[in-house]
């Protein structure tokens, strides 16, 4: 801990921007990194580290750790939660817990599919059977939850895939789905109950969008923005959502993944809609903003442009589909991983866009890669890459 | 002199092993929603210094905790063993000792197992099979893994005999679903009979109730006469016909109480089965149910759970419901609700249901 925030000070000092990679989507879960050291034009696999376990969710990057989880066992019952060295892949720690919720998912997701974040100094590790850890960077267990041993109804046989986020001394977890439908603001330091509210009951696989001081919370009833210390409404958008990709925050517009693309201006109380693009139609993929573009991934693997002005649509780039994680950008390029594990790096400014290079991974990958210091980590059932 | 130091050593290691019981005691304290969440993380940060030596303590810590405290304990022990992996300092005796006290928790016992695998593998295959019968379903697999090898092996060298035997022995030992569903389609293919049911513990033979209506899935709240007394020769008024009790024995190798058999593929309505579980004494147990549809389940008129999730899958052992038999007949109600859905895949409105113990073990009706 005293290594990350030394190195913090000294990135300050000599105004360096340390650019982590703390959640699901990267800063502000925006999916475009804010690092001033984008990824080189040609990439390479620096490292392969391997996995003992499942898992869908996407590695979150510390200073120079990178963290991921993933469930093993013929029921997936032990969850592991690994911090490896950037620089190297080597393993600083491992912790091995087990599971106290529920177990069963659909054969094509996990219990690690909740990507982890971190506010710094402590990272919070959540599952599908709604276990939550917090350790130190170190790897010091701090506390534990176990969800659905609180909240007995809390689950969902499909499995669960909501990334908590944190902000402000607040860590949001959702659980949201057909039966024990909430979410609920825990104190980072004990993990206990600041709030915690009702959610609709039904089956939602969408994780928060951080945008403006505010924790933005997708669900099929719409958009509920709250203040992440008190779970108190700051606006509510209630025309209905998507329950899979999620949306994004801009500037002073949030692109609501909902009737296709919604360009949503919300005020104190109220949500003004600017456009709404119904052809804007994300499958899995989450949609991202880069410049004045937005993007979206389609059902078919489709990567569409549009503007950020009235969701007019530029173009349209057929990749090599199909995909359950979601594009990520640095600089000037946008990144992907298909489920057949061929990593596409796309540059979206030339007319039409074009996919600038491939690397096969040659695994199954159903996640969502992290960018930090020039580099993208992307995992598998099996390992983490490094890709540099 | 040289006495007084060890007495000295023995003291300090008597001390350091009382000191450990009060923050083994801290973390099994606690509870729900992050309560002791505090204390414990304190106490962590004092276990995680302890010697190796302290290991097979750490880990009785975790016998009759929750499993909240468990998971406490178990990262804890997970440090210590880390270092003393790299130290080449696990006391792989003290373990094998803890391993072999069937009395302390599975899951404990598991953990025992792992590191004692971690430090000496050919040591662990040597235990590996006197775990066959043991009361952790976890520690079963490896030896019921290597029958299923002996009986492959045996069939390589034409010895259906010696196959027989040792898939025979790893099905009768087998808990898990996967390893039951392997060995017994090795013994069918043998010429082989295995009885399933029997071995999981379904209840085969129920009598059912049905259409009461669930429209807008306001049944799974309602409570049909079914909730306040169970006349077997009433009828009541349903949902588009009368509700009438009738005999059900299933037929399906898996348990399957299929509602849409008797009373065809209605939508929106709840049904209700329901059936006596003799017990040859008073014991603790678990009820297992696996459903993709609304539920509720009574044992002896008290109810067990409740789960109004509608087709998001179903699997043996979905849920599991502790429970505590008594001596005789145990009435057990359950209430089945489907609901609205038209797809193709929400036709199904049934359960399955056992009754095991905690290992997983089928608990025999007496009749």
């Amino acid at each position: 801990m005293k290594t990350i925030s030394m190195c913090v000070l000294m990135c300050l000092a000599t105004g360096v921007v340390r650019a982590d990679w703390l959640q699901f989507r990267g800063p502000n879960a925006s999916a475009v990194s804010t690092d001033a050291k984008a990824p080189a034009d040609e990439l390479k696999i620096a490292w392969a580290a391997d996995l003992p376990g499942r898992g869908l969710s996407a590695p979150i990057v510390v200073g120079d750790r990178v963290f991921v989880t993933c469930s093993s066992g013929p029921g997936q019952e032990t969850l592991h939660v690994f911090c490896f060295n950037a620089a190297d892949g080597s393993k600083r720690w491992e912790r091995a817990m087990r599971t106290t919720g529920r177990t069963m998912t659909h054969p094509k997701t996990s219990v690690a599919a909740n990507t982890p974040c971190s506010d710094g100094d402590r990272v919070f590790a959540l599952f599908s059977s709604n276990d939550l850890f917090a350790f130190d960077l170190d790897g010091n267990l701090l506390w534990l939850r176990g969800l659905t041993f609180d909240y007995a109804n809390a689950s969902n046989s499909l499995g669960m895939s909501q990334s908590p986020v944190v902000m402000d001394g607040t860590l949001v977890v959702q659980s949201e789905n057909d039966s024990e439908s909430f979410v609920a603001g825990l104190d980072v330091a004990t993990g206990r109950n600041k709030w915690k509210l009702e959610r609709p009951k039904a089956a939602n696989w969408t994780s928060a969008t951080v945008w403006k001081n505010t924790v933005a919370l997708q669900s099929s009833a719409g958009i509920l923005a709250v203040d992440p210390a008190t779970g108190k409404t700051v606006w509510d958008y209630s025309d209905g959502a998507s329950t899979i990709p999620s949306s994004v925050g801009s500037g002073e517009t949030l692109y609501a993944v909902s009737h296709g693309i919604t360009a949503l201006a919300p005020e104190k109380g109220s949500v003004t809609q600017l456009w709404r693009n119904e052809k804007l139609n994300s499958g899995t993929a989450s949609p991202l903003v880069l410049g004045d573009s937005l993007y979206v991934v389609n059902g078919a693997g489709v990567l569409i442009k549009a503007s950020v002005k009235n969701g007019d649509e530029a173009w349209k780039l057929r990749m090599k589909g199909p995909f359950s994680g979601s594009p990520v950008a640095a600089g000037k390029r946008i990144y992907i991983v298909n489920e057949r594990g061929i990593f596409q790096a796309i540059d979206p400014n030339v007319p039409g866009g074009k996919v600038v290079q491939e690397i096969e991974l040659k695994e199954t990958v159903l996640t969502t890669p992290a960018i930090s210091g020039g580099a993208l980590y992307v995992r598998s059932d099996a390992k983490l890459w490094k890709l540099q | 002199m040289k006495l007084s130091l060890v007495c000295l050593l023995a003291l300090a290691t008597v001390s350091a092993a009382a000191d450990l019981s009060q923050p083994i005691e801290v973390m099994r304290a606690v509870q729900k929603e992050g309560q002791g969440n505090e204390a414990a993380a304190k106490a962590w940060q004092e276990i995680v210094k302890a010697d190796a030596a302290t290991l097979p303590e750490v880990l009785k810590g975790m016998n009759g905790a929750n499993p909240l405290a468990e998971n406490w304990l178990r990262a804890a022990v997970g440090v210590i063993a880390d270092e003393a992996l790299k130290a080449k300092k696990l006391p792989v005796e003290a373990l094998v000792t803890f391993l072999k006290n069937t009395q302390n928790s599975p899951g404990a016992r598991v953990v025992a197992f792992d590191l004692i695998h971690r430090a000496d593998e050919k040591l662990a295959e040597e235990l590996t099979p006197t775990l066959l019968e043991d009361p952790s379903a976890d520690l079963r697999r490896h030896p019921v893994a290597k029958l299923i090898d002996a009986g492959d092996a045996a069939l390589e060298k034409k010895d259906s005999a010696a196959a027989i035997v040792a898939y025979g022995k790893g099905l009768g030992a087998a808990r898990d679903e996967d390893q039951i569903k392997v060995l017994a389609k090795k013994l069918r293919g043998l010429n082989q009979k295995v009885d399933l049911p029997k071995h999981f513990g379904f209840l085969m033979s129920w009598k059912m109730i049905a259409p009461f209506s669930n429209a807008d899935r306001s049944g799974f709240d309602t409570v049909y006469p079914p909730e306040k007394e169970l006349k077997f020769d009433a009828s009541y008024e349903g949902k588009t016909k009368e509700a009438k009790w009738v005999d059900f024995t299933s037929t399906d190798e898996y348990g399957k109480i299929d509602f849409n058999k008797p009373f065809g593929m209605e939508k929106s309505v709840v049904g209700y089965a329901a059936t006596d579980f003799f017990s040859t004494e008073d014991r603790p147990a678990e009820i297992r149910i696996g459903c993709k549809d609304g539920w509720k389940i009574w044992l002896n008129g008290e109810l067990l759970f409740a789960r109004d999730e509608y087709h998001r899958g179903a699997k043996l052992d979905q849920y599991k419901m502790p429970c505590q038999l008594k001596k005789g007949k145990n009435t057990i109600l359950v209430k089945c609700c489907q609901n609205e859905q038209t797809e193709q895949w929400t036709v199904e409105w049934e359960f399955q249901l056992r009754v095991c113990d905690a290992t997983g073990t089928a608990i025999l009706a007496a009749k």
